[in-house]
């Protein structure tokens, strides 16, 4: 019985956390490159209704998948070329965006029909049958199973390519990366189309994946909870996945308990992601790891 | 000479003030920045009326009903009124801690906050009417101002980035709030036998809220509009005047020029935080003792996100902001009458964000273009010195 709740629990902890897991990680490279959006949640959200929407006029969910990863990935472009090219500042054109993305999308939700699709599940045979961990890991949507392409994918650019070297170049100081040659502005964008595409994919994900349907602001704060993943784990791709397997549990918990019949103090679960990241920024940033020019736009010229 | 000497004297102020002065055309003349903003600001209305002719609406019929519901009638200038209100307050707070440097986006948070000590005050305190509201409306702006504060000691004390803070206390917040409503020993309103209680405070004594100036049906504008006005005449006497508000603009300006002049960094910083967190509190204050009477959990309705955009499109001026706050009010104000023409009332949140965008973006276009215009003349420049060497090395 412990057995089959906790397979319960655990289960809809990776539903809840695999599309915060494919958000994080590219708003963990976009952060490495110094660059702070806080319009993952704008990427999500347009991911979630164009994949919906274009899932329902196609009737292909998987097209929906791609079609909104697309999304993100304009949003991100949008986002670059605002605070990366014209130097508004990242916060506002986060800000600006967010606001835009919840109004156009819930707006266009409540003038159109849309019919919910939802991608195939994959049952993996043998494996499934593994005690507690078999069914949540071996019986999930499809997409799920992309998240081992992303993570390999963002630690193999990040550590190994030139590409990542200039990314952290950039990330950590700006003029001097500039000095040796590299386009700061430019690693800046290309970060942030990187980050749209998998925040865009997370929401897609989360809409036509996790849930098979499109609610107004169906991602609640869920681009919030990426950022405070990367701040929890130090600004490291192990340390964030962590936080994001962390956070899935406690909105997983949060939703099962009641039914178990255990009473946890369902504001404290909520809250607990938020002060889990300020309690790591408190206790952790003295020896710090955050990329030393986080958030700061970059001109050429004397600072 | 030491620091503490040049904290004393203006002169080396006025000198730093002149060694600032020319950062500020960095965005293009104002004359261009106007002309363009015009120009960004239809564009962005246009978008607005080609979404409602997507959806099948009419923009007349849209306009008609938005100018009905914002300014139409004695009773929607009031709504107008009721709703710039708080979007004044939370951006008069913001200009000031922008203009300090510091990018305060926790506004929704230190609302709420600013409303659950309110409600505390209001609730469990008996005496004169009037000391009663106003010590609630002070408590709200300690709430607020304590909230922001916090961000303010990690700031300083951890070197905790101020926005992120800022973001992640809000969703706290939140949650305090529908703890605070969600226990009986807290404030969950009364149960009375045979009714649910819901996630809310009870309603505030008639006599603890804040008094309206006119008739209901006719123009009604509450005390707290008032409250709101003089303190944003006031805040932007104090910084454009006073040798505070000179420290905290020399603050933002060049943080590295403040510190050499004796700004104290962090004592600056802090109070700029914590104004910006009172003002947003004192907003919560106000919709709690003006508008809703009750705490909820989902009472500050977005006028704290909705306020920071107002600071924004007013470029961090008191005096805009209360222009900028009265059209955005009007805006949810006539987003209320939008359901009749058959258009999602989502449009105002779209025209908000579209309208924020096209006043942020000239002086960023402009600026660019600068860039772009020197660095051609340069090479330009640097072309016809060649030319110039080389038909000398010819000859």
């Amino acid at each position: 019985m412990i057995l089959d709740d906790g397979a319960t629990v655990l289960s809809s902890a990776v539903r809840l956390a695999v599309p915060l897991g494919f958000a994080a990680c590219g708003e963990y490279l976009a952060e490495r490159a110094g660059t702070m959006n806080i319009s993952v949640e704008a990427m999500m959200i347009t991911g979630a209704f164009t994949a919906v929407a274009s899932a329902s006029a196609t009737g292909s969910a998987s097209l929906g998948l791609l079609v909104g990863t697309a999304a993100g990935l304009l949003v991100g472009l949008i986002h670059g070329n605002a605070s990366h090219r014209l130097a508004v500042n990242t916060f506002v054109v986060g800000l600006a965006l967010n606001v835009l993305a919840l109004g156009l999308t819930s707006f266009f939700n409540a003038s159109t029909e849309l019919t919910g699709h939802q991608v195939a599940q994959v049952s993996i045979p043998v494996l499934r049958d593994i005690p507690l961990v078999g069914e949540p890991l071996f019986v999930q949507r499809w997409p799920v199973y992309l998240l081992l392409l992303v993570v390999p994918l963002t630690w193999y650019l990040v550590e190994r390519t030139r590409f990542g070297l200039e990314l952290r170049a950039v990330g950590e100081n700006p003029q001097g990366a500039d000095v040796t040659g590299i386009h700061v502005n430019l690693r800046r964008r290309q970060a942030l189309l990187y980050c749209g595409t998998l925040s865009g994919l997370g929401g897609a994900h989360l809409a036509v994946g996790a849930v098979g349907s499109f609610n107004d602001n169906m991602t609640a704060g869920r681009g919030f909870l990426v950022i405070a993943a990367v701040i929890f784990g130090a600004w490291r791709l192990r340390g964030t996945l962590v936080g994001v397997a962390l956070f899935g549990l406690a909105d997983a918990l949060r939703l099962a308990l009641p039914a178990v019949g255990l009473t946890l103090n369902s504001q404290l679960l909520i809250a607990a992601p938020y002060l889990l990241a300020l309690l790591a920024m408190v206790l952790v940033v003295r020896r710090t790891r955050q990329p030393a020019a986080l958030g700061k736009p970059f001109t050429r010229g004397i600072v | 000479m030491s620091v503490q000497a040049a904290s004393r004297t203006t002169p080396i102020d006025r000198a730093v003030a002149a060694l600032l002065a020319p950062t500020r055309r960095a965005g293009g003349s104002p004359l261009a920045v106007a002309l363009l903003t015009v120009g960004t600001a239809a564009l962005a209305l246009a978008i607005v009326a080609g979404l409602v002719g997507l959806v099948g609406g009419s923009p007349g019929s849209v306009l008609s009903s938005m100018i009905d519901g914002s300014v139409g009638s004695a009773s929607s200038i009031s709504t107008t009124l009721m709703e710039a209100t708080p979007l004044l307050l939370v951006a008069v707070g913001t200009c000031v801690a922008s203009r300090a440097g510091v990018f305060n986006i926790g506004q929704e948070g230190q609302m709420l906050i600013g409303a659950a000590l309110g409600a505390f005050v209001g609730l469990r305190t008996q005496g004169p009417p009037e000391l009663v509201s106003t010590l609630a409306l002070l408590c709200a702006a300690l709430g607020g101002a304590a909230w922001a504060a916090l961000a303010a000691v990690m700031r300083y004390r951890r070197g905790v980035d101020v926005v992120v803070s800022t973001l992640l206390l809000i969703f706290i917040a939140e949650q305090l709030v529908s703890f605070l409503v969600s226990r009986p020993s807290l404030l969950q309103e009364t149960r009375i036998p045979g009714q649910i209680v819901a996630q809310q405070s009870d309603a505030l004594a008639p006599a603890y809220r804040l008094p309206a100036l006119g008739e209901h049906p006719g123009l009604t504008v509450g005390v707290g509009t008032f409250i709101a006005l003089g303190l944003a005449v006031v805040m932007a006497g104090l910084l454009a005047r006073s040798r505070w508000g000179f420290r905290i603009r020399m603050l933002g300006h060049n943080p590295l020029a403040a510190r050499h002049a004796g700004v104290r960094e962090a004592a600056y910083g802090t109070v700029a935080l914590a104004i910006s967190g009172a003002f947003a509190g004192l907003a919560g204050g106000v919709v709690l003792t003006g508008q809703v009477y009750r705490l909820q959990p989902g009472m500050s309705d977005n006028y704290g996100w909705d306020g920071l955009l107002v600071a924004l499109v007013a470029r961090d001026r008191p005096l805009a902001a209360v222009v900028t706050a009265l059209a955005f009010g009007g805006l949810r104000a006539g987003g209320g009458l939008l359901a009749s023409t058959g258009v999602p009332a989502y449009l105002v949140d779209i025209t908000q964000a579209l309208l924020v965008i096209a006043f942020v973006l000239p002086p960023a276009l402009l600026a660019l273009w600068h860039a772009h215009a020197s660095r051609r003349r340069g090479r330009a420049a640097a072309a016809a010195s060649a030319r110039a060497a080389a038909s000398g090395a010819a000859a």
